[in-house]
């Protein structure tokens, strides 16, 4: 028995989200009194696989395949069943993220394992096995109980943390033995956003809505982002205004984030919008109207001209990365 | 191409959420709607309908849900899909939910078999991978635009951090989100004037051993008071988020 | 007795709120402002079948009853009044008319463009001296033999530039008076008509109202509707059911102005609590309800009549009448409760308050609707 942690990498380095995944993994499995096991598909160094032992995997396996280069839902669940028994594993780990939504519904079906996403927490084992997520997106908290023997869980962005607990980890090459040859999903064209930080990745966010007036004003929440090492991110009808690409739309319908830090400029905090944004551990909203919605969603808060309180926080953020 | 669209029955989004004895959603007084996300990639099939009738022969919407849902299939019959589908059962864990919808699709022949990437309801966001897996067939997720070109599938899907296109065989799943299409249709008065004669058919659902249960449900508990700062003195926030909040 | 709306009924009224929420209410202020309709809104609405929503599907119309019609006027009138006046002309004046007046000649002609929405229409009956009172036509159509001759001036005309159908009341024989009056389907490019400048009005400002002067237009015979001598009769049948689609108008404007009030005075505060919890407040907002139910009411009513094809003019007067009434009364509540905000654009209540106001006075003040109202009372 042990738990299994599945791990993304991004140009064969691992994302901040797996080490917390990690963390995640190795509290639980302290608990269950059993082995945590990293997998890593892909090409992935080996210092970089050590990595995953700095926060506490005692065993890293790693699937380095061509054919696995590209992401298929289908075939990853495949190797995944395949590890999985290998290393009889009775709980799986996924972030709750494009990957992981992708993954982690196949998995239970082949594995008729329980699954819950988006989880907040560890679950509570006092009796039997309980989860908590967030339901009615965000609106409620549920508490589910996993019945079956194996147990599948993804875990929501930065509600865990990264806590370190090196441990000698071996790497183990695993041999899927399996048949690639029919591919059903061929790749045509891959588009990464280079150079800028992933908006669902990033630890802290800055975000502009309707109150910023015009896509010319935007100058202020990028430089203010690029000086906290943030993403940019808008509310819906800037997206559709087409102010800023729609990428950065976030809310029910667009992105759903959970920075450690979102920054709101403008932004009146319309339902939909807080939808998004209430997995943030900290709310900063800044607007000129004492009454809009997004104060109820906030920690701190400034009243005031965005054309003003934006060029005195960039004064401030500077003087105290000084 | 015949494409079957799964659509859930929720909540209307602005709905103030409450629930009886914390033990099951309180229903009471609650406006019903399809899915946001099961809306926007039915939208998308039916637009698909419209602009190449040569490629798309039909599109059924299918929901797994109570008598009570089918005000939202006529929607989806009114915007224009062609037939619809229920299957009685009042299951809401999306084990279940895929399983009953394997079951149905195991018997049809669908080319291609869309759903929204997730509910606004219980957010469980697994429906399209399990019912996949169960089939058997490829699926891809976080879908943001769909087209076919000569007869080939071309999808574009999100990954966290840019979006690959991609060519599909069918059957697959399609897992759809934000950006397949631009806003859910509006059906109009003709729409809904013919989804008078079209057909819905209800069939039983079957037995299904649920993995999880829903123990119990409690709502946020209020906010502290947001913290105000003087527009003048931008500094102090800087401070609180450094040695408060300790996130910068 | 079932005041339960069906599945359809509440389907056209949230096709009718999205479409006012998501394509009406963005620039609604600016076009205010200029007094400009959107053409992208028009050919929505059409493409939506809001123009023809009532008619047979026979003449390409949506087929829905009247009780939707008031359900999705009222939803669009929340947002945009301007917009929803040309829904009304278009369904309960011009093409209800043409149903059920005009001849299959006529209806193929005409009634289906209009019906579909590709072309829209208005129904030219005031006139700059004979108002509400439509006895007294001075635009005259001479019989000429092959043709009707028109001359003379009709003043605020809905979607006068706008429409390619009109429907124009004129006087055919002066001598026999309001029995003397015909109706006549003209086509807007007959040479000799021409438009005035676009009103500059206090509200519903983008709305499309022009005066429009007949100089010798020669009208075919074959557009005459109904006997000769029958455009009394089908100007005052057709007014009755044009009373409900401007009594949903004015219900819609109060329930807009209503739901704004009643958000803005739940999350604005005063004297440390948000201004509901202040019982002036509160039971301001408590009579809007009420009056607002009340039309709403009434509304309902006369469509169901009509619906059910039993005599609806006295309940269509009674709606017209208590809706624009109180939609002045509760928008002028909601510039109110909303204090200095209500006074600027961006709250949207003056807009609902400035439109509020023409609902007296169009298709019949409420004081011609007492008149309708009071001498029903002696029948």
């Amino acid at each position: 028995m042990s738990v299994l942690v599945y791990t993304e990498n991004w140009d064969g380095k691992f994302k901040k989200l797996s080490f917390e995944l990690i963390s995640y993994g190795k509290e639980l499995s302290k608990k269950l009194n059993t082995e945590l096991v990293a997998l890593s598909i892909g090409n992935v160094a080996e210092s970089e696989l050590q990595k995953l032992a700095l926060y506490g995997a005692d065993r890293i396996i790693n699937v380095n395949k061509s054919e696995l280069s590209f992401f298929d839902a289908q075939l990853y669940n495949s190797v995944l069943a395949k590890v999985t028994e290998s290393v009889g594993a009775k709980l799986i780990l996924f972030a709750h993220n494009n990957t992981g939504k992708a993954l982690s519904p196949r998995l239970s079906v082949s594995l008729k394992a329980g699954l819950a996403t988006a989880v907040i927490a560890q679950p509570d084992l006092t009796n039997g096995f309980i989860i908590r997520k967030k339901v009615f997106t965000s609106k409620a908290f549920a508490n589910i109980k996993i019945n079956s023997d194996i147990k599948i869980l993804s875990l929501l962005q930065n509600s865990f943390g990264l806590l370190e607990d090196p441990k000698n980890a071996v790497i183990e090459s695993f041999d899927t033995d399996m048949d690639f040859s029919d591919q059903k999903c061929k790749l045509m064209d891959v588009n990464k956003v280079s150079g800028k930080l992933i908006l669902t990745d990033a630890d802290i966010v800055v975000s502009g809505g309707r109150g910023m007036k015009g896509p010319e004003n935007w100058g202020p929440i990028e430089e203010l982002a690029s000086l906290l090492g943030a993403a940019t991110a808008c509310s819906r009808p800037v997206a559709d205004e087409h102010w800023r690409p729609h990428e950065e739309h976030v809310g029910q319908t667009g992105k759903v984030l959970s920075p450690s830090l979102y920054i709101a400029c403008g932004i009146s905090g319309a339902i939909q919008h807080l939808g998004g944004i209430s997995n943030s551990k900290y709310i900063v909203a800044i607007n000129k109207d004492p009454e809009a919605p997004i104060f109820e969603a906030a920690d701190y808060g400034i009243v005031g001209d965005l054309s003003k309180v934006l060029p005195d926080l960039i004064t401030a953020v500077k003087e105290f990365k000084a | 191409m015949k494409i079957l669209v799964c659509i859930n029955n929720v909540p209307d989004t602005t709905t103030k959420i409450k629930f009886v004895d914390n033990k099951a959603f309180d229903s009471a007084g609650v406006q019903w709607i399809i899915n946001p996300w099961d809306e926007l990639t039915l939208t998308r099939a039916i637009e698909m309908k419209e602009t190449q009738p040569a490629d798309i022969e039909s599109v059924t919407v299918i929901n797994v849900g109570r008598a009570d849902a089918e005000a939202s299939i006529r929607k989806a019959l009114a915007i224009g899909a062609d037939n619809g589908i229920r299957i009685n059962s009042d299951t809401s864990d999306s084990y279940s939910v895929a399983f009953q919808l394997s079951e149905y699709i195991a018997k049809e022949k669908y080319d291609i078999i869309f759903c929204g990437i997730e509910s606004s309801d219980y957010n469980g966001g697994s429906v399209g991978g399990m019912l996949a897996e169960f089939l058997a067939i490829p699926s891809v997720s976080s879908v943001s635009m769909f087209e076919i070109k000569d007869g080939k599938v071309v999808v574009k899907r999100e990954i966290d951090g840019g979006n690959e296109t991609l060519s599909v065989q069918t059957p697959f799943v399609l897992i759809g989100q934000k950006g397949i299409a631009i806003e859910p249709k509006i059906p109009s008065m003709r729409g809904i004037m013919t989804a008078r004669t079209k057909q819905l058919t209800v069939v039983e659902g079957v037995a299904c051993n649920q993995l999880i249960e829903f123990v119990d449900f409690d709502l946020p508990k209020a906010k502290a008071a947001c913290r105000k700062i003087d527009a003048e003195n931008v500094k102090e926030l800087i401070d609180l988020l450094h040695n408060e909040a300790k996130v910068i | 007795m079932d005041f339960n709306f069906t599945e359809e009924q509440l389907m056209i009224q949230q096709a009718a709120k999205d479409f006012a929420e998501r394509e009406l209410l963005v620039d609604v202020i600016e076009r205010d402002d200029n007094a400009v309709q959107s053409a992208s809104h028009i050919k929505k609405l059409a493409e939506l079948g809001f123009l023809g929503m009532m008619t047979d599907p026979k003449y390409d119309g949506g087929g829905m009853d009247t009780v939707s019609y008031v359900l999705a006027m009222e939803e669009i009138s929340k947002v945009d009044a301007s917009i929803s006046v040309l829904m009304s002309v278009c369904n309960s004046l011009v093409n209800w008319g043409l149903e059920n007046f005009a001849n299959e000649f006529q209806k193929e002609k005409y009634l289906k463009p209009l019906a579909r929405g590709e072309k829209i229409g208005a129904f030219l009956l005031s006139e700059p001296e004979a108002g509400s009172d439509a006895t007294s036509q001075r635009t005259t159509a001479e019989d000429k033999g092959d043709y009707y001759l028109f001359n003379g001036t009709k003043n605020w005309i809905t979607n006068a530039h706008l429409a390619s159908t009109y429907l124009v009341i004129a006087q055919t024989y002066p001598d026999k008076k309001h029995k003397g009056i015909n109706a006549f389907i003209v086509d807007k490019d007959t040479p000799g008509i021409t438009l005035g400048p676009h009103e500059n009005k206090m509200g519903m400002r983008a709305s499309d109202t022009h005066s429009v002067m007949f100089n010798d237009v020669k009208v075919p015979k074959e557009n005459r509707i109904g006997e000769d001598g029958f455009g009394f009769t089908f100007a005052m049948k057709t007014l009755d059911g044009g009373r409900i689609g401007i009594a949903s108008q004015a219900l819609g404007i109060a329930s807009g102005a209503f739901e704004r009030a009643l958000k803005y005075s739940r999350e604005r505060k005063a004297f440390g609590t948000e201004i509901f919890n202040h019982q002036s407040v509160a039971f301001k907002l408590s009579d809007m309800a009420v009056k607002i139910e009340n039309a709403r009411n009434l509304c309902l009513k006369a469509a169901w009549l009509k619906d059910q094809h039993l005599p609806y003019g006295t309940a269509s007067a009674m709606a017209k009448q208590y809706c624009a009434d109180i939609a002045m009364e509760v928008t002028t509540e909601a510039v109110q409760i909303h204090g200095g905000y209500g006074y600027v654009k961006e709250y949207h209540v003056e807009r609902l308050m400035r439109e509020a106001k023409l609902t007296q006075i169009y298709e019949g003040t409420s004081e011609v609707q007492k008149i309708i109202i009071s001498r029903s009372l002696l029948k």
